[in-house]
């Protein structure tokens, strides 16, 4: 059971640093294309997301395969999804707006699909503070309700991605699908509690 | 040496000093490698605002001999470095071969820009159907340095090779009733696979006013960086508005209709309130959903300020007079 744990953690640890590794492969080999500075904002933007749907997907999961010890990776793969929503926001900030104040605050304010993406931002950094053993523990009931925060604030990500597309909503599409199943998996499962409680489990892993 | 020398130059749009310099460097380097019928090169200045490189010639489909020229030194009017032709050629949005950047390089081979006819019709005197070296036969070929504004908020600077388009509008010989001009790109998904999709509404079409069609520095361009156009620029002729979005500059064209009626262009019947139909770069109007203020040229790392009507401002303020650019996005 322990050593099954490990070998997950372990895949989580691969594949959340892969796609930073990726990207600066390619960016030391020259491989980011005509517009690198926009590229690299959209992969770690791309991979934020898909990181949060990854977050939200674990509990359905769990209870449709009865895969109970998947439950401890939701907070490395949270913290993953918050890590690069992080670099997300520095990248925008520091390189593609150059830590031009005015430009920054102007977009926030002015344009919608960037309020929405800095909010859930925003949502997210509690969340991750508080990921650690001694908060939960202090937080107690409190953990669980602060940390229904991620769905807010994947749903303003998916807008923040639908939101700035020109013509081809494919994948946002696509996100918003995701993202609706899951809700509805989850709603469906509050009211009907025919199946019975989830088993508790202890989200410290 | 030919220097073509149009008669509604003003005394105040001479070439600049910078510009001047700049092309005598430019002959030195070229006139060594100039083959063909080429007689040496000439930046000509000014003479529209925007910097004219290269010799004025016969209208053909060949490209010009700027091919084999050294393009190194050439900058534009602003004396702005040329984006790399590699850039160019691998960065573009034309829908009609998929909605990524890097999509029409790998995907627009199915193009088959040769043999091709255009259709020249509506509200003129002298309508036809021209094969593609019959249409440009009335142009006056020549390399032209304009910068590209794309409504995305980036921008490169491009060497066209290509033609004013009045030189065909005198041909077709307008109605006075004709107010606008029609364009647009070929309808085959065939060849073009992205018009499988529904992306946007197929065939792309655009538009302009006759007057804006009729501007010195709108031209028709067959080929980039003295080269023919490649297929995922928009061969093997397409419309260039430099002071204008780059979605205002039709690929691939197949028709030019004289109408009426104010063309309702595809971005337009997109989405109305973002895409209008004049297009003009302004950067103090945004678009709804992203700062028009500055730009990324590529290649550079901190974004520029963008001008006003990309920094064709004296060539084409005129056209505008009375206007309210806010209302006229």
């Amino acid at each position: 059971m322990r050593r099954r744990l490990l070998l997950l953690k372990g895949l989580v640890w691969f594949l959340g640093l892969a796609p930073a590794v990726w990207l600066l492969w390619r960016g030391f080999t020259d491989r980011l294309g005509v517009n690198p500075i926009e590229e690299v904002l959209h992969r770690l933007g791309d991979t934020a997301l898909i990181a949060l749907l990854v977050v939200l997907s674990i509990t359905p999961i769990r209870r449709l395969t009865g895969w109970n010890s998947l439950a401890p990776l939701r907070r490395p793969v949270g913290l993953f999804a918050f890590f690069y929503l992080t670099m997300h926001f520095l990248w925008y900030a520091a390189v593609d707006q150059t830590l031009d104040l005015e430009f920054i605050i102007e977009d926030i304010m002015e344009r919608p699909y960037i309020l929405a993406g800095f909010t859930a931002w925003l949502l997210l950094i509690p969340l991750a503070v508080t990921s650690t053993r001694g908060w939960i523990r202090r937080l107690g009931k409190n953990w669980r309700r602060i940390h229904r925060l991620v769905y807010v604030a994947t749903g303003l990500g998916v807008l923040h991605f639908f939101w700035q597309v020109k013509a081809d909503t494919y994948w946002p599409i696509v996100a918003t699908t995701v993202l609706a199943v899951l809700m509805l998996l989850r709603f469906r499962w509050r009211r009907v509690r025919t199946r019975g409680p989830l088993p508790a489990v202890d989200p410290r892993g | 040496m030919l220097i073509r020398k149009p008669d509604d130059i003003s005394s105040s749009e001479i070439t600049p000093e910078r510009v001047y310099i700049n092309r005598r460097d430019f002959i030195g380097k070229s006139a060594g490698i100039a083959l063909g019928g080429a007689t040496g090169g000439a930046l000509i200045g000014g003479a529209v605002g925007a910097a004219l490189v290269g010799r004025p010639g016969r209208a053909t489909a060949q490209a010009s001999p700027g091919g084999q020229r050294d393009w190194s030194s050439v900058r534009s009017e602003m004396g702005e470095e040329l984006t790399p032709y590699e850039d160019v050629t691998s960065y573009n949005n034309f829908y009609e071969f998929g909605t990524q950047k890097e999509d029409p390089v790998r995907n627009a081979h199915t193009l088959q820009p040769r043999p091709w006819t255009i259709e020249v019709g509506g509200m003129c005197a002298n309508p036809g159907v021209y094969g593609l070296e019959d249409f440009i036969q009335p142009g006056t070929m020549e390399d032209r340095v304009y910068r590209m504004r794309c409504v995305e908020a980036w921008s490169m600077v491009i060497p066209w090779y290509g033609f004013a388009l009045k030189d065909v509008i005198d041909r077709a010989e307008p109605l006075g009733s004709a107010g606008f001009i029609e364009f647009k790109t070929l309808y085959d998904p065939a060849q073009m696979p992205g018009q499988r999709g529904r992306v946007l509404d197929w065939p792309y079409v655009e538009g302009l006013r006759l007057d804006e069609a009729q501007h010195p520095l709108t031209i028709l361009a067959t080929g980039v960086y003295g080269r023919d156009l490649p297929n995922q620029n928009g061969a093997p002729i397409r419309l260039v508005v430099p002071w204008k979005y780059g979605f205002k500059g039709i690929k691939s064209i197949v028709s030019m209709t004289f109408t009426e009626e104010m063309p309702w262009n595809s971005w337009n019947r997109q989405a109305s309130n973002e895409y209008g139909f004049y297009a003009n770069v302004n950067p103090e109007v945004n678009h709804p959903r992203w700062s028009q203020a500055r730009e990324r040229r590529l290649g550079e790392f901190r974004r520029r300020e963008t001008l006003l009507f990309n920094g064709y401002l004296d060539q084409v303020a005129g056209l505008y007079a009375g206007l309210d650019l806010r209302v006229n996005y």
